[in-house]
């Protein structure tokens, strides 16, 4: 059983999806509890996976013990087995927070809804293990889809937002699928460490710069780098609100993770082809940072300016990949980690003040602080860490991407990261001004009055737990980057 | 220009199947029309992926008697990758077939303009 945790993590979602709808047929809260509990399981294998390799070393799972490279291996190094605990833990939250959207449903409804939840948590976690490259396409695939559908599941307007996704994000998957073509033409390989190894001697040749490009391409569609985010903000302003959580926290930062093992563990990232191709996603991450920025503070929709405040936060993680030195690629994945809690929070927040009230305009947030004070407590916990005060998450990544800025001598991604932080205080500082400051002129809708609690206890708690984490990350940030991220970034201590 | 016939023409070929697909997603306006390009590209990826099993001479990867000589046999790995790569080609196409039936019911058009001009209204 323990040898068989890295397959746990995604069969046991991947057999919930397929059984939901069926068991939805007889009770639509049996099957929320069975998502719950196969979140759960995925995310205990994902932990005791975790505590196994740092105690002792690289884990190569061959799945069906098929031997490398003929078979699928599953690597879990402390990244992988890290952020697969990140993706589970998001969705399990995320699981939990869906209870009072699929009340109303149909059975049918609820049991497909949860079907494709799972589908999309089995994808996003199974492309954080995966060490093989078509798997990671496969698990692409499996994680767009599902994300394809609970976008459109949020109402007319989402369809649209849906069907254009779907045509982007499946231009984004054939540039990924042709570069791996490439790489498998000249290696004849599909395996990461063996293409690892096959590729050194033929990283000046041109293939395998076209290959990089059609592979930086695809990667910067489905995570939504700047300037190829056009399909997002529709996307996640219009997608269901009980999967936005997951959909906005998550998924955007999986092909960001993909990218860091691509041009950091496939190829060397220090010199060559890989080198320059990231200089220029930087430059461009940077042009994203300050554009998503300035967006976000022309938006009225909440939902909207979060959705283009993520544009700037993957221009971070892109920025933390093109520096390139290990203080800055432990400043992404440490941003992978808080954006992903910070975005989430962010979202349940925004589904619940909607959910209550109808509302989601920010000049209609008046006096929302009497009515929902856990709640806004959430949000204030999490647009400090968003622009980056201490002791929030937020500022620590971005310490790190500074400081690894500055041992470059790369002053001009300082001096991003430090303008992009005041354009955050403006846009979140609004919405705080609204919520604490202003008088509320009208009495707005309110489907909760007069309850005990501010939302129902399966919304209230992912919120606070969210807003919790955010703290937690925080302050014990040292911890998690000596005893975890350390090892996990190349070069690094291991 | 035999060598080019024999040799390049065919990947010249499959990129300019990619890259029809590529551009009819960009330049056309009905949704219909941006599907059908949108498979046009991944069929020409996944000829692309054949090419690479190719092999001069070689027969089916089954066993034949007692020949054990792999130049005999073309390579089976990308056939079998792209049977999944079908698939999701498949799924991708009965998803976007799903959500535009919605469109269609909701709008009552299929013109990318007319309904981000409705969306946004």
């Amino acid at each position: 059983m323990r040898e068989q945790f890295p397959s746990l993590i995604v069969v046991v979602p991947l057999a919930a999806a397929l059984l939901s709808p069926f068991i939805a047929y007889f009770s639509k809260t049996l099957v929320r509890w069975l998502a719950i509990a196969a979140l759960l399981v995925s995310n205990i294998s994902a932990v005791a996976v975790l505590i196994r390799v740092l105690n002792g070393g690289v884990w190569h799972y061959h799945f069906g013990g098929w031997a490398p490279p003929w078979g699928i291996e599953y690597v879990l190094d402390p990244l992988s087995a890290t952020m697969a605990i990140l993706v589970s833990f998001v969705a399990l939250v995320v699981a939990i927070y869906s209870g009072p959207y699929v009340k109303d449903y149909a059975k049918l409804k609820a049991g497909i809804f949860y079907s494709l939840f799972l589908l999309l948590s089995v994808g996003l976690v199974g492309m954080m293990i995966t060490g093989d490259v078509f798997n990671l396409y496969v698990f692409l695939e499996i994680s767009s889809l599902a994300g394809y559908t609970l976008i459109a599941a949020g109402g007319n307007k989402a369809t649209v937002a849906a069907f254009r996704y779907l045509l982007v994000g499946t231009i984004g998957a054939s540039f990924y699928l042709l570069g791996i073509g490439f790489l498998y033409a000249v290696t004849g390989s599909l395996n990461m460490v063996d293409l690892a190894e096959r590729l050194l001697p033929l990283l000046d040749s041109r293939v395998v710069i076209v290959a990089i490009v059609m592979i930086m391409l695809g990667f910067g569609i489905k995570m939504a780098a700047f300037p190829l985010h056009g399909w997002q903000p529709d996307a996640y302003t219009y997608s269901h609100p009980a999967a936005t959580p997951l959909i906005a926290g998550v998924m955007g930062k999986v092909p960001a993770y993909a990218a860091l093992r691509f041009f950091f563990f496939i190829m060397p990232a220090t010199a060559g082809p890989v080198h320059k191709a990231l200089q220029v996603m930087g430059i461009l991450a940077a042009a994203g940072i300050i554009i998503g920025s300035v967006m976000a503070i022309a938006q009225k929709d909440f939902r909207r300016m979060l959705a283009y405040s993520s544009v700037a936060q993957i221009g971070y993680i892109v920025v933390g990949l093109a520096i390139g030195n290990s203080l800055a690629l432990i400043g992404g994945v440490l941003h992978i980690i808080n954006h992903a809690f910070m975005k989430s929070c962010l979202f349940v927040v925004a589904g619940g003040i909607r959910w209550r009230t109808g509302e989601y305009r920010i000049d209609n947030y008046m006096e929302l602080n009497k009515k929902m004070p856990l709640t806004m407590g959430a949000l204030i916990i999490a647009a400090l860490s968003m622009v980056g005060l201490p002791p929030t998450a937020g500022f620590f990544s971005k310490w790190y991407l500074v400081l690894g800025a500055i041992e470059e001598g790369m002053w001009f991604y300082v001096a991003i990261i430090i303008i992009s932080s005041l354009l955050n205080a403006i846009y979140f500082f609004r919405v705080l001004e609204n919520i604490y400051m202003k008088k509320a002129e009208k009495e707005y809708k309110d489907i909760y009055k007069g309850r005990k609690l501010e939302l129902p206890l399966q919304m209230l708690v992912p919120v606070v737990v969210l807003g919790i984490g955010i703290l937690v990350l925080g302050i014990f940030n040292e911890s998690l980057v000596t005893q975890v991220i350390q090892f996990a970034i190349p070069g690094g201590g291991l | 220009m035999l060598d080019f016939l024999t040799n390049s023409l065919i990947y010249w070929l499959f990129a300019i199947l990619f890259l029809l697909g590529f551009f009819g997603i960009l330049a056309n306006n009905n949704f219909m029309k941006k599907l059908m390009a949108m498979n046009i590209m991944q069929v020409a990826v996944i000829i692309f992926f054949l090419l690479l099993g190719q092999k001069l001479g070689g027969t089916l990867p089954v066993i034949w008697g007692t020949d054990y000589v792999v130049e005999h046999y073309i390579n089976p790995l990308p056939h079998a990758l792209m049977l999944t790569a079908i698939v999701v080609s498949l799924s991708t196409t009965g998803v976007a077939l799903a959500l535009m039936m919605r469109i269609q019911d909701h709008y009552g058009d299929l013109e990318e303009d007319e309904i981000l001009r409705r969306m946004n209204k």
